[in-house]
């Protein structure tokens, strides 16, 4: 490993540091917002009458904060170590990284502040309000020239799977970004507007986190298992396969709306097809871990890259099954959509980013983790929580979805979801009291004196 | 190197425009023989539900939007519209009727493009949860009395509901404010397209 070039270090563990610190705060804010959220269905929400704490509101603070206060934070701390490491060249400016820092937590406080004073937009995933929108996306095409600019000047003879990612999501995220939050916002009315929100709801996973959740698997995996990925040719197929059908399957979000038909089907032929070629990526996977198996009980974070994997085969069995007319008949506008989600951005993405800071940040701290053992009871009650809530929403959407197609009165499905609220609310606190652990840890690594660097890579 | 590089971004960039077009150009082409209709199209006229309101509330409807006239109502529905985003209702209620599970009977006609196709419509309040019910066949089939106590205290009219209370859309002495009546507008609004011939009643 090249330590420095031209006088500068390769990787600037700074604004590795600080973006993981941001990811870490905003999750919790997430998390919190979340929690809160959960007892409004036990109608016991903690601050019912005060306008600026108001449930709707708070959502719009749980998912926004997810997306882009815990995820984009850490993928951006993740692409900032991955990239001149594969490059041999550093980002294109430090000071222009700083910028780049301080300008997205400036956009998320907005976020945060504008949504709780009642500014949210109206396009899901989307809900930043509009004045922050232009901000969003100057912050964007700065990041994709800092990022890009070490990949093109790099000499390494080829372009490893991982960059092929990264670029192609840097050429996704800020258009993706633009199409969703300005087109049905301001220019495109009713049915085709949600046939493009669709879209956004769609891309903004499908092509910013998949691809850079990917990009980073595929970096840090064979790194850890100190092997080659198992194969090139699915490597090649998955990349080229997800970028194919990815970007046209937006409108599987409204199936059964007045959308064109054609349209509905398209999105549902395209979504079968890529789940058949995640297949291939999760086979590529798990054929490099064939004969290493024992790492995952060794390393932690292979064990949170594999378990995160494992519920992206299950989610996108799930999508195969619930983007057909006859499962949307019954499971759409339920619960079961809403287990969905969590299962894909923390189950599978959240997953991962646990295990780029289990690798990165003693990295970035530059001191070996303090409490180990409170890491892995973070893995366990992350893990359990998650599933009870996943499996308990998704029973909840079937018995929503069975008594409307009953035509009971609709608080009978409220009444009878009662049962699952509590589950998930308990489940939230599971998954909430894991996240203690981890942030102590966090914490507590922080503030240990500081260790050489030789020690941290023999303890690493 | 470089062009092996710019040819990832150019794929980026290329599946992205194939996707859009087909998911999200094509709809618009389709839809572009319905001419898409003002604001004022829509809200031409005082529907009884609307008067209703103004009949219902004549001192604070008087002060927040004056007389009861096809302007105030517009007026009123265009910022109960805004009210609904910010507290996004649109979370929990969705705004669109499927062809399926017997929706037409619970809500009333299964929805169509064209009733979308007007500025009222933008952005669009699709929705994709239904904690309470869908709302595109709302005006009508409950009374605005019923909507403010429902805002004010939901446990009050539908017992078993888990939304939130808005109570600060009321004034201390529980008069409805200005937001209040112009989000019980803009229910009253949606689906007053809908002929009452057409219309199905209950929840």
């Amino acid at each position: 490993m090249i330590a420095t070039v031209g006088g500068r270090p390769l990787v600037n563990l700074g604004l590795v540091r600080a973006h993981l610190t941001a990811s870490a705060v905003f999750f919790a804010v997430s998390l919190l917002g979340g929690l809160a959220y959960a007892f409004q269905f036990n109608n016991l929400y903690p601050f019912e009458g005060i306008e600026w704490l108001s449930p709707g509101r708070v959502r719009l603070v749980h998912t926004n904060m997810a997306a882009y206060g815990f995820i984009a934070n850490a993928f951006i701390a993740g692409i900032l170590y991955a990239i001149p490491r594969l490059t041999r060249r550093p980002i294109l400016s430090d000071g222009l990284g700083w910028l780049i820092f301080g300008a997205w937590q400036l956009i998320m406080t907005l976020t945060i502040v504008g949504q709780l004073a009642g500014y949210g937009q109206a396009i899901e995933w989307g809900e930043t309000p509009v004045f922050v929108d232009p901000l969003v996306l100057v912050g964007l095409v700065l990041l994709v020239v800092n990022m890009a600019v070490p990949i093109f000047q790099s000499d390494e003879p080829g372009l490893y799977v991982s960059l092929w990612y990264f670029l192609a999501a840097f050429a996704w995220t800020g258009l993706v970004y633009f199409m969703g939050n300005y087109l049905p916002q301001f220019w495109v009315p009713g049915t085709a507007g949600a046939a493009i929100t669709g879209l956004f709801i769609h891309d903004l996973v499908g092509l910013f986190v998949t691809p850079i959740g990917w990009g980073l698997m595929y970096y840090f995996v064979p790194l850890l298992l100190r092997k080659p990925i198992w194969s090139h040719a699915l490597s090649l197929i998955g990349f080229w396969g997800i970028a194919f059908f990815y970007p046209m399957q937006g409108v599987h979000h409204f199936l059964l709306s007045p959308i064109p038909m054609y349209a509905q089907y398209g999105a549902i032929v395209a979504t079968i097809a890529v789940e058949i070629v995640v297949v291939t990526v999760l086979v590529n996977f798990f054929g490099t871990l064939h004969g290493r198996s024992d790492a995952i009980r060794g390393n932690l974070a292979l064990r949170w890259f594999y378990t995160g994997m494992v519920m992206y085969g299950i989610t996108c069995l799930q999508c195969a099954f619930q983007v057909t007319l006859t499962f949307q008949k019954v499971i759409h506008f339920t619960d079961w959509v809403v287990g969905h989600a969590h299962m894909v951005m923390f189950g599978v993405f959240g997953f991962w980013i646990m295990g780029f800071f289990v690798e990165l940040w003693p990295r970035a701290v530059g001191r070996p983790w303090a409490t180990p053992q409170l890491l892995t009871l973070h893995y366990w009650f992350t893990l359990i929580g998650l599933a009870l809530m996943v499996v308990d929403l998704t029973a909840a959407g079937l018995v929503q979805g069975f008594s409307w197609g009953a035509l009971s009165h609709f608080g009978e499905s409220v009444v009878a979801s009662m049962p699952f609220w509590w589950v998930r609310t308990f489940a939230g606190l599971v998954i909430v009291a894991g996240q203690g652990f981890f942030f102590y840890a966090l914490w507590a690594t922080a503030r240990e004196p500081a260790t050489a660097p030789e020690a941290l890579e023999a303890a690493a | 190197m470089e062009r092996f590089g710019a040819s990832f971004l150019v794929a980026g960039v290329i599946t992205f425009l194939l996707g859009f077009f087909l998911q999200g150009v094509m709809p618009v082409l389709t839809l572009r023989k319905v001419p898409i209709a003002s604001v004022e199209d829509v809200t031409r006229e005082v529907t009884p539900e609307l008067a209703q309101l103004a009949e219902d509330y004549p001192e604070e409807f008087q002060a927040s939007f004056g007389a009861a006239t096809a302007e105030s109502m517009r007026t009123a529905v265009q910022e109960g519209k805004a009210i609904y985003v910010a507290e996004a209702c649109w979370h929990c209620h969705s705004q669109f009727v499927r062809p399926v599970s017997k929706e037409n009977l619970r809500f009333g006609p299964v929805s169509t493009p064209e009733e979308y196709q007007n500025l009222m419509h933008l952005p669009h309040l699709f929705g994709t949860r239904r904690v309470g019910p869908d709302l595109i066949r709302e005006a009508g089939r409950h009374s605005s009395d019923w909507h403010l106590a429902h805002l004010y205290d939901p446990r009050s009219v539908a017992p078993y509901s888990v939304m939130p209370s808005y109570p600060w859309f009321f004034t201390d002495d529980r008069r409805p404010t200005r937001r209040a009546l112009a989000l019980v507008a803009y229910l009253q609004w949606l689906g007053s397209w809908i002929p009452e011939s057409e219309r199905v009643g209950g929840p």
